[in-house]
């Protein structure tokens, strides 16, 4: 793809006028495949084939343009309405676009693939599918399952007029089971982690093997949701509360990922994905947490969702610090939102996560693999800590204000601990807090042994809306003297 | 400055791909092409200055094939060059037809048995891009010195379906969409939206003038409120946002028939809306198509709830494959069984009165990221944002900092609705995720005792 569209975009880019100070074309080629059981039943495959360019040109202003026509022809057009548009924005921008530096990064990407989903054929991955389903089975009280694998190939190349080259190849796998119990008037459903694909990262079939999926999920998710249905509401009080990973991916990634966010800060996203209760002085003094509280942007690590090497303004991506012992240093922002934030008189390093929901949207400051780092803490030691607390698992539920501040989350699946042992199961758990505070009430951070590699295919953000992938790696946390309550 | 995938938002030019598609083969029962394509201007402003111009051309192809109780699908992006699109989707049809061989019956597939028809086309007259950069400048920042942050959107969208048996369905709108914040402070503003199909600059600047008078408002002490029950009042978008969430899976068969519907106290008959509430699924006079993904024709109005209560006809929107699963009649909805076009019944109170019935409480003008904080217990969490005010009285005395309420939906609209405005609003949604959506919401404003905020 990438000398194809290199080619294309260069004889194309010759139509723009010479005033034209920057331009750029980022290509993108995705490939995927849904797979799903449900109540044993197969139901109809779903392939998709996605091909497309944006164009960027900035001349006095600077716009977008985004095409489904990778020929020359096609990006001729895209180019000239997008001059177009820069130039009806001349005079009228935030920023004077033409002053802020533009990266020019070379180089590749590939995600470590072991087994491309491709090398598998379409019963073999249907005859896991029923497996999986049937594992969750065989009892009356089981009243939903559904078994499913989604699997997608993107390849992405990014050409500038600054000499920037990038090419990007990732695979990307996802398989999710959702159990549904009945009985006696209660329905509670389970899932093998979240109900929106919270098991997912880079890496071909060998996935499902980390995920265990074929190995145990059926019985267990089931097992899991017979548990719910037969226990008790969660109690409402302070208590002490052990966030499980795939509790903590969410908790990460709504009150520490979006109000991070650079161009949140800066006031973009005010109408709609909300403001933040970070504010530009903040940054190297504000205690975020405890300091036991380490977040990094990191977009080395092995499988996680949203790794590369470039992001899509073609800046260099590289492992960042963002919170180190409690103290907040740095936002995700990219070239863009630095230069507007410098501009005000603050001056921060380029954290390389600008991207894009697909090639029909211009990029924007987001969330990419952003993990609280471990610490030296067993789950058993942390469970015995706890006189009287709670173990969440699994996110549910999520609602917090357009600040992200006042935040209330809901989890599947908890266990009670008394005197430092876990204790009963109880149902739809739920906590509230502010996460200006509640960072500081982290108490305990589990060791590496406790850490999982998570994420969402589904962070939602931007006008026009984007859904962007994003990885949360993280350990199992406590925090203390939390806001927990029930069901009705 | 149209493009070649523009093509795809003219009838002519889907047809010709339909042509080349849908030809017999004695291979499959059925072919259908569903297209949803779009030409889009969007443009993104905050300090009453542009910060992101796009312009989105896109068309994508839902091609399935059916044999039996068989089908396969795929989407496709189109380029926009009819010979090279017919040829993708003929080399994709030969994939899909060999994957049929590939896969097990599905007892619950049903697929259209004669063709059908339907034609809507809409043209609007909209604004040139760089004709609303011109006035979002002048007017909010230049002249009314205005913190203005918003989001337009505009352009033709289409959704199209042709099948092999000769069905033939086209939906096109031209819109615009636009809405936009006021600021004054941290998370204090005044939101506003203008939205429709014919575009006039005077009828834009209106609003904006109407929005900044409100905006000095805004400038009173606020107000924290203690977490408690309130008197409250919420505007027509705060009530589609309540029942946008009802729609997530309150409504769907599937949900009811497996337990996890918000609404399964309604639809077990243990608990009752309040008899003023009536909900509809009602796509006459609305933006949405008239036909399913899978080229069947949808219902004008499907009742949701009738007086307060579950109708006799069932109350749940069906799509084919639940409809069949759980042996009832299916009434057009698509697959997540989710409204596209709800629409509230009016009550009584005149919209001029709503604060003087609130008399002292709570006025809420916007909700926002709500969620299930027990969705069997229909209880539902979220945030007030943007310009919510204490009332004394009937009159706006001072704006109150953002607070979460956790309630249950079936009690606000049930024992705790006093009452419902005579004017119902239309909004169209505005959704941009992937593609530019034409769902909508008809709902008046609400007046409901003992709302809980609890943070």
């Amino acid at each position: 793809m990438l000398q194809t569209l290199e080619l294309a975009a260069r004889r194309a880019a010759a139509c723009l006028p010479s005033t034209v100070q920057h331009w750029a074309v980022r290509g993108l080629r995705e490939r995927a495949e849904q797979l799903s059981v449900r109540l044993d039943i197969v139901q109809a495959p779903r392939r998709s084939l996605d091909d497309g360019a944006m164009v960027c040109v900035i001349d006095g202003g600077q716009a977008y343009a985004a095409t489904g026509d990778l020929t020359q022809r096609g990006l001729e057009a895209a180019f000239l309405r997008a001059h177009s548009l820069a130039r009806a924005a001349a005079g009228r921008t935030v920023t004077d676009y033409e002053r802020v530096a533009r990266a020019n990064g070379t180089g590749s990407y590939h995600s470590h693939v072991e087994r491309p989903a491709s090398s598998a054929s379409l019963p073999e991955k249907l005859g896991w599918l029923q497996e999986v389903c049937a594992g969750a089975g065989g009892d009356a009280r089981i009243v939903d399952r559904q078994a499913a694998l989604w699997t997608v190939q993107t390849e992405q190349c990014h050409i500038t007029s600054d000499g920037a080259r990038t090419h990007q190849h990732w695979e990307f796998t996802m398989p999710s089971l959702e159990v549904t119990a009945h009985d006696r008037g209660v329905t509670q459903v389970r899932s093998s982690a979240g109900q929106y694909n919270g098991f997912c990262q880079q890496g071909g079939l060998e996935v499902l093997e980390r995920a265990r999926f074929r190995q145990d999920e059926g019985p267990r998710v089931a097992r899991q949701a017979l548990e719910l249905v037969g226990a008790p509401a969660c109690p409402s009080g302070q208590f002490e509360l052990l966030l499980m990973p795939d509790q903590m991916m969410l908790q990460i990634h709504e009150s520490i990922g979006h109000p991070l966010e650079l161009d949140r800060i800066l006031g973009d996203e005010r109408n709609f994905a909300g403001t933040s209760f970070v504010t530009l002085d903040m940054f190297g003094h504000y205690a975020y947490g405890s300091e036991l509280l380490n977040v990094s942007f990191d977009p080395d690590r092995a499988h996680e969702f949203a790794g590369f090497a470039f992001d899509d303004d073609a800046t260099p991506a590289r492992r960042t610090m963002l919170i180190e012992r409690g103290v907040l240093r740095r936002p995700l922002g990219g070239s863009l939102s630095q230069a507007r934030a410098r501009a005000q008189g603050y001056d921060f390093d380029v954290v390389a996560t600008t991207r894009a929901g697909g090639w029909n949207r211009a990029p924007i400051d987001r969330m990419s693999n952003l993990n609280v780092e471990p610490g030296s803490c067993s789950l058993q030691e942390m469970i015995g800590s706890m006189e009287l607390g709670v173990v969440m698992h699994t996110n549910c539920s999520w609602s917090i204000d357009d600040s992200r501040n006042k935040f209330q989350f809901g989890c599947e699946y908890a266990r009670m601990v008394r005197g430092g042992q876990l204790a009963e199961v109880v149902r739809n758990p739920n906590y509230r807090g502010v996460s200006a505070t509640f960072w500081r009430s982290l108490s305990m951070v589990g060791d590496a042994s406790t850490l999982e590699v998570m994420g969402t295919p589904f962070c939602g953000k931007g006008e026009p809306s984007q859904v962007i992938r994003v990885g949360h790696a993280s350990p199992a946390c406590k925090f203390s003297g939390v806001d927990v309550f029930g069901g009705a | 400055m149209t493009a070649a995938l523009g093509l795809y938002t003219s009838a002519p030019a889907f047809e010709a791909l339909a042509a080349a598609l849908l030809c017999g083969d004695p291979a499959v029962e059925r072919t259908s092409l569903y297209l949803r394509a779009e030409s889009s201007d969007f443009l993104r402003f905050n300090h009453a200055l542009l910060r992101q111009a796009t312009s989105v051309e896109q068309a994508y192809v839902t091609l399935a094939v059916e044999r039996g109780l068989r089908r396969a699908e795929s989407t496709l992006s189109l380029s926009g060059e009819p010979a090279r699109d017919a040829q993708r989707l003929r080399d994709e049809r030969t994939l899909l037809v060999h994957q049929l061989d590939l896969i097990p019956d599905d007892p619950w597939l049903r697929f259209p048995q004669q063709a059908t028809y339907s034609t809507r086309d809409q043209p609007g007259q909209l604004a040139r891009a760089d004709q609303v950069i011109a006035r979002v400048v002048a007017a909010a920042g230049a002249r009314l010195k205005q913190d203005f942050v918003g989001f337009y959107a505009a352009g033709p969208v289409v959704h199209a379906f042709a099948d092999s048996l000769g069905s033939r369905h086209w939906h096109r709108v031209e819109t615009f969409h636009f809405d936009w914040c006021l600021y004054r402070g941290t998370d204090k503003a005044v939101k506003a939206t203008y939205a429709g199909i014919q575009w006039h600059d005077q009828a834009f600047v209106d609003r904006l003038e109407q929005a900044a008078q409100r905006v000095p408002l805004l400038d009173r002490a606020p107000r924290s409120l203690p977490p408690g029950a309130y008197r409250a009042a919420l505007s027509a978008s705060a009530v589609a946002e309540l029942l946008d969430t009802l729609g997530w899976s309150g409504f769907s068969l599937k949900s009811r028939r497996t337990g996890v519907s918000s609404l399964m106290r309604l639809h077990s008959g243990q608990a009752e809306f309040n008899p003023m509430v009536q909900l509809d699924e009602a796509d006459a006079g609305a933006t949405t198509p008239s036909f399913t993904a899978e080229g069947f024709l949808r219902p004008s109005q499907v009742s949701l709830v009738h007086a307060g209560a579950r109708p006799a006809t069932g109350g749940t929107l069906n799509s084919t494959r639940a409809a069949a699963e759980y042996g009832v009649s299916a009434n057009g909805a698509g697959e997540q069984e989710s409204p596209q076009a709800l629409r509230m019944r009016a009550g009584s109170i005149p919209a001029a009165d709503m604060l003087r019935v609130l008399d002292t409480g709570l006025y809420v003008s916007n909700l926002w990221y709500l969620n299930y904080s027990d969705r069997q217990a229909c209880r539902v969490t979220g945030m007030t944002r943007y310009a919510c005010f204490w009332v004394e009285h009937g009159q706006l005395v001072a704006p109150v900092q953002v607070m979460r309420f956790d309630d249950d939906l079936m009690r606000m609209f049930g024992a705790g609705l006093v009452g419902l405005s005579d004017t119902p609003e239309f909004m169209p949604r505005g959704d941009t995720y992937g593609a530019r959506g034409l769902g909508c919401v008809t709902a008046p404003a609400a007046i409901v005792d003992g709302f809980q905020l609890t943070l």
